[in-house]
């Protein structure tokens, strides 16, 4: 389940989704608003998203996670509006029979999330300022074509 | 040929176009050459070089032909997590 979100996430109950008998390891990661990014001080984010194309894209990403490693579940939540220092942005649960393969894929879901799916961030500045991040300082993209499956 | 497209405007597109969603009727044949149209008209910072485009909810390549109708989404570079 890849789901962008406009309510706060729940992560107990995001857990319980993943209960499953075979798994002996949850490996989760949780993003969480910080009042620094390089050295500015941020007061608050809005994030953003193109919810249809963000669900079929993070939906890739779990079925390649899902090829790549050994694993039971996977759940990647994301939310979008205006959030707080400490809020949660972003919440993956990984289950799997062992625990490397649940910290794996984990750790490669919220990596190619962060890279691939359509979700932008805003912050707000103490100083007042505000920036979408990313898009003043981030170069080319690879020659604006589709994402391709990494493959197992 | 004329056709009339639906734009989405997402983070800094949507703050440089002060709006979220227009119909458009242009000659553009590709993504590309629409998006050359809209940055000279509305003057988007971002180059084509720096976004993704999607046709109709799915990534295209950008010279995807467009046809009457289509909904075209550019995208800025993201930035979840």
């Amino acid at each position: 389940m890849f789901r962008i979100s406009a309510e706060p996430l729940d992560p107990a109950a995001l857990q319980r989704l993943l209960v499953n008998p075979r798994a002996g390891a949850c490996a989760t990661f949780e993003g969480w608003v910080r009042n620094r990014n390089e050295g500015q001080p941020v007061r608050a984010l809005d994030y953003e998203a193109h919810a249809p194309l963000a669900e079929k894209e993070g939906l890739r990403i779990l079925d390649e996670a899902r090829a790549k490693f050994s694993i039971v579940g996977a759940i990647c939540v994301h939310r979008v509006g205006s959030l707080a220092l400490g809020d949660m942005a972003v919440w993956v649960g990984v289950t799997a029979e062992h625990r490397g393969d649940a910290f794996d894929a984990c750790r490669y879901i919220i990596d190619e999330a962060k890279a691939r799916v359509p979700i932008w961030k805003k912050e707000h500045y103490a100083s007042g300022a505000t920036a979408w991040i990313n898009c003043a300082t981030r170069g080319p993209v690879a020659s604006g074509t589709p994402p391709q499956k990494s493959g197992s | 040929m004329t056709k009339t497209l639906q734009v989405q405007y997402f983070a800094i597109l949507r703050e440089q176009r002060g709006l979220a969603r227009e119909k458009i009727p242009t000659a553009a044949a590709t993504a590309q050459e629409f998006y050359e149209e809209l940055r000279s008209r509305h003057g988007f910072t971002l180059g084509a070089d720096q976004l993704r485009v999607a046709v109709n909810d799915e990534f295209a390549p950008w010279d995807a032909p467009l046809k009457e109708g289509d909904s075209l989404v550019f995208i800025p570079p993201v930035a979840g997590g």
